[in-house]
């Protein structure tokens, strides 16, 4: 599918958002749940200010919010798994030191499940406006090493023909009455694992043959598209700074 | 029957800001360094095939094996590419597994990616490949140490990545359960998955070694030989 030119998550688009460079999308997001993340937990207006904040970018970047609920309920076994830590992990027995379950445990999961929301919203949203080839060019800017980003390119090219090799093996293998529920029925599963690794590392000699025939020097050579202008750090980083002066306000309020 | 997916993903909001930003820039060095490192491993020769081994672990990583009717488990790799790549490439290989996973896929906190690169791509690939290290001497005598060896490496590799966990709750923890309660639930669930992902990586480590032994890295001897050239073991695997 795609040739590795999409991801499943891009909603494609041509709004003020999408047209961003990715790096400046990618320091955006980062600071604006960073502030999230240190918003303290009693304030709890503050969080209905970042979701407000948020939707505020959905409007800019034309995602319609029904798009980003769905997603964002996939990602909800993830989140419900970090709430249910504080309530099923202590056994009745153990001693709780003093605390009340009621009242810390409550708060806890809040927390969690508060800030964990809404990190997904933001990764989302960085995710649904940006393509995978803008991605690595913006990790690009951001100076992230050129080995790194030379797997990363492979990487993201060739994950999908991998998973769909996996795919295939595992369809292969439910087609032969394949129905694993203990660990120790696990062989199968693992020694297709192991003809995939060695299937994946053959494709990998294979491809660097054909991109040495193709004039490969060892680095990725670069796409076209501009570096961010100032103008567009100060539009992008509005929305971090609109995040921070919540975390503030969050801060002495509470 | 439904399954719960266990995954070590941390999301925003498990610990707070500052211990966040610590682990981040604590990540940034030493994967870093790994990239350096790796170079040593990796001429412009070999970088796609690194790429292509990134996209096996994020391949594998959609893979469930089954720990207990109910719960499944995915793997997470980390003693695995340790023992396959070695510990400078592995590294790298799980970071950019997590960063994709994050950036792309929504999963895992943005925040939370210095933490979940310390767990699992440092802590985890190291510990893994420090195990199997120690062991090497038996991994080369035969089939089933070499198997021996790598559920070892993949078990302590998962139950000692969830101690990471640990200390960075111990630090800056944001939930209401003490670092007890939290030691014993992650040990002990971790303990589970790092049988399954012992049991997956051992059974991976000896169908390569039987096809390809020359991609092992555990088993690399001298410089290695150009894998193009290398010669096929008997057959296919299954």
């Amino acid at each position: 599918m795609g040739a590795g030119h999409s991801h499943p998550l891009y909603l494609p688009g041509v709004s003020v958002v999408h047209r961003l460079p990715a790096e400046v999308k990618i320091v955006a997001a980062f600071l604006t749940v960073l502030c999230v993340v240190a918003t303290p937990r009693e304030a709890f207006w503050a969080f209905g200010g970042y979701l407000l904040l948020l939707a505020a970018v959905w409007v800019a970047a034309r995602i319609p919010p029904g798009w980003m609920a769905r997603r964002a309920l996939i990602e909800a076994p993830f989140v419900v798994l970090a709430i249910l830590l504080p309530f099923t992990g202590p056994d009745p027995r153990f001693d709780w030191a003093g605390m009340s379950l009621s009242h810390t445990g409550v708060l806890g999961a809040w927390n969690i499940l508060a800030k964990g929301t809404l990190g997904v919203l933001t990764s989302l949203t960085l995710a649904a406006t940006t393509p995978m080839r803008d991605l690595l060019l913006g990790l690009q800017r951001l100076r992230a090493p050129a080995l790194v980003l030379t797997i990363a390119t492979l990487m993201l090219r060739y994950a999908d023909v991998i998973a769909g090799e996996a795919r295939r093996m595992r369809l292969a293998r439910i087609a032969r009455g394949h129905d694993p529920r203990f660990l120790w029925q696990a062989g199968a599963t693992a020694r297709g694992i192991g003809s995939l690794f060695v299937r994946s590392y053959e494709r990998g000699e294979r491809v660097h043959l054909a991109m040495l025939s193709r004039g490969w020097t060892g680095t990725m050579p670069t796409t076209g598209a501009p570096a961010a202008a100032r103008a567009q750090w100060i539009a992008a980083l509005a929305v971090p700074a609109v995040a921070a002066a919540l975390a503030v306000a969050g801060m002495m309020t509470t | 029957m439904t399954t719960t997916d266990v995954a070590m993903h941390m999301s925003d909001g498990i610990v707070n800001a500052p211990t966040s930003l610590i682990f981040g820039v604590i990540s940034i060095v030493i994967v870093g360094y790994a990239a350096v490192r790796a170079r040593a491993d990796l001429d412009d020769r070999t970088a796609p095939m690194a790429g292509l081994v990134t996209a096996f672990v994020f391949a594998v990583q959609m893979i469930n094996f089954p720990i207990l009717p109910g719960a499944s488990g995915h793997l997470l790799g980390g003693a695995l590419v340790a023992i396959l790549v070695g510990p400078w490439v592995g590294t790298l290989c799980i970071t950019i597994v997590l960063v994709v996973q994050a950036l792309l896929f929504a999963d895992g906190g943005l925040t939370a990616l210095g933490t979940n690169v310390f767990n699992m791509a440092i802590i985890g690939v190291f510990v893994g490949w420090g195990v199997a290290r120690a062991l090497r001497g038996l991994a080369r005598r035969s089939r089933g140490r070499l198997l021996a060896t790598a559920f070892v490496a993949a078990f302590v590799n998962t139950v000692v990545a969830s101690l990471g966990f640990v200390l960075q709750y111990a630090i800056g923890g944001a939930a209401g359960a003490t670092t007890g309660t939290v030691f014993a639930l992650m040990v002990g669930f971790h303990a589970l998955i790092g049988i399954g992902e012992g049991v997956i990586t051992a059974a991976t480590v000896g169908a390569v070694a039987a096809v390809r032994p020359d991609l092992v890295h555990l088993l690399r001897t001298a410089p290695r030989d150009a894998p193009a050239t290398a010669v096929r073991g008997e057959g296919s695997s299954a």
